[in-house]
């Protein structure tokens, strides 16, 4: 606020603005420690998990290292190791911790009950510096694990992983906060009560664990990438969250070609967010996008990235093949020298691992593209009888267009106005009614 | 959000000492924690200003000026591109560089479809 004379001041202004400094400084420190503990809140809990066995009690002892840097920060000055502070200072109330439940356990012990605990909380302050990259790893494959349902895995690895609040979490799922609280304490009963350990596995095992977490991933990037509204400005952000842990990931465990596979897919499908929404919200098909609105930096880290799950002998993996499948697009410059009998070859390969009904759809729309309209909807009008898609709206909308493209515009029509009333989403509907409006109009000038 | 830190290590020249290996080993851990974290896009070092060209724009005229240049304080030296969630993030990450002399400029880039 600007006062009318600035060198009149009054002891009480100046008090007040000193005040303000003090403000600001704080405010300044806060959003430091903000920063910090996005930084450093993963390999913070992951230590701690290691240590004293279970999530909860990690985040609560880490919580609490935070509090202490909000109130101590701001005066003292942000320390030169951040990490190291906030970890010794979780440390010590974990000692302390330990030392109150040791003290309980022996009275348990005298009422002649287990303590299985004893052999995790030896020698805290040698565990706790062992190599990060391991807890890191411990962490998300307990956050990710298989005992938990989608939902749950999904919020605490945004949670313990991703330093979001729970705030945040909720804003990006469009979800009331309460629910996603609710998530995460459900989620951390759920492994204490299934005596879940912090272990990285190894062999047959890992790679079953490993699908779990990559599956946890994938689901947090679709979910931001599959939202295209307009006024929506934390979903993108999702997906940001999502390549951040997909490239952490790949640094972690740098021999697992899915791990790469996974990246891939992601940082091209990332490649085409500012391509495929057009100016009033409007989603904009792949075929339709302007190009040159790709970003050329991602698709060029997932182009290499597809690369290294190749070389690693993982061309054959679920997500290795559908980030061939983006490359393919990502390759061409133009939509017409699109690969698509390499497209359709690779949703063969695609099929005969997962064979699905809605695989085999995207298989019709490359065949329709490689061979021709007419290829393309055989292949469609035998999935009409399946009875999953029964309420898909991408099977009329697919089967539309190719019967548009063989000049039937009245079947087309009305595949079109089917698949306006099947979808859900309001955007998407739009589209398939103009493209309803078309056919009529093609059919009154043929 | 994506960010752009310029390196601006001032004075540059041609004979440049290589830097100590100590050094070299200080940075290469420190981008290494970069790259783990997730928060490395790409990134780069420049070769000095002696070998750089200018190109002038004065309506239709355009002006190639060799390099080295006077402005020694504003000199980039190398670039990193960063992934991170806030610039806050960014100042973190920058301030436990292994640097001990230079300034280094963190820039937002606004915009960065078709790059």
């Amino acid at each position: 606020m600007a006062g009318p004379s600035r060198s009149v001041r009054s002891p009480s202004t100046r008090a007040r603005d000193e005040a303000f400094a003090i403000d600001t400084a704080t405010a300044e420190a806060h959003r430091a420690i903000e920063a910090i503990w996005r930084i450093e809140s993963a390999r913070l809990i992951a230590g701690l998990t290691r240590t004293v066995g279970d999530i909860g009690t990690a985040e609560e002892l880490a919580q609490d290292a935070l509090v202490a840097a909000l109130e101590q920060w701001p005066t003292s000055g942000v320390p030169e190791r951040p990490g190291a502070w906030l970890m010794g200072t979780a440390k010590h109330r974990a000692t302390d911790l330990t030392r109150r439940r040791k003290t309980l356990e022996r009275k348990y012990e005298e009422l002649g009950r287990d303590t299985e605990r004893d052999q995790q909380v030896e020698d805290l302050d040698a565990s706790i510096d062992e190599d990060v990259g391991d807890d890191l790893l411990g962490l998300i494959f307990m956050a990710c694990h298989p005992v938990l349902s989608k939902d749950a895995r999904v919020a605490l690895t945004l949670r313990v992983l991703g330093g979001l609040t729970t705030e945040e979490i909720a804003r990006g799922f469009l979800v009331p906060v309460s629910s996603i609280a609710q998530r995460i304490v459900r989620a951390k009963r759920t492994l204490d009560e299934a005596h879940v350990r912090f272990e990285v596995p190894r062999g047959a095992e890992r790679v079953a664990r490993l699908g779990s977490v990559l599956e946890v991933i994938y689901l947090i990037f679709n979910e931001g990438y599959s939202a295209t509204a307009g006024t929506d400005w934390v979903r993108p952000a999702l997906c940001e969250e999502a390549l951040r842990l997909g490239r952490i990931l790949a640094e972690l465990v740098p021999t697992e070609p899915e791990v790469h596979g996974l990246v891939a897919l992601m940082e091209i499908h990332a490649s085409r967010l500012g391509a495929r929404v057009g100016p009033s919200g409007e989603p904009i098909l792949l075929l339709d996008q302007d190009r040159a609105l790709w970003d050329h930096l991602l698709i060029r880290r997932g182009l290499a990235a597809l690369e290294r799950a190749e070389r690693l002998g993982g061309a054959m993996g679920p997500y290795a093949l559908q980030a061939a499948i983006a490359a393919c697009h990502a390759r061409a410059a133009t939509a017409a020298e699109t690969d698509w009998p390499r497209i359709v070859a690779l949703y063969d390969a695609v099929a005969q691992l997962a064979p699905s009904p809605v695989v085999e759809l995207n298989r019709a729309v490359a065949v329709g593209m490689a061979f021709g309209p007419a290829a393309g909807l055989d292949l469609v009008d035998a999935l009409v009888a399946e009875p999953s898609l029964r309420a898909y709206h991408l099977l009329p909308a697919v089967r539309g267009d190719l019967l548009r493209k063989l000049g039937r515009s009245a079947e087309a029509r009305s595949e079109f106005e089917r698949a306006a009333s099947l979808t859900e989403n309001v955007v998407e509907r739009k589209l398939l009614e103009r493209r309803a409006a078309e056919c009529a109009a093609e059919g009154m000038a043929g | 959000m994506r960010v752009l830190v310029l390196a601006k290590e001032g004075a540059q020249t041609d004979a440049a000492a290589p830097p100590r290996p100590e050094a070299m080993a200080e940075y290469q851990k420190f981008n290494e924690e970069l790259v783990k974290a997730g928060v490395v896009l790409g990134a780069g070092r420049l070769s000095p200003s002696s070998q750089g060209k200018r190109v002038r724009f004065e309506g239709k005229k355009r002006t190639v000026i060799d390099g080295p240049w006077a402005e020694t304080k504003e000199l980039v030296a190398g670039y990193w591109l960063w992934q991170v969630r806030s610039l806050d993030e960014a100042l973190e990450w920058l301030k436990r560089a292994p640097y001990d002399g230079g300034t280094f400029e963190v820039r937002e880039i606004s915009q960065h479809e078709g790059a």
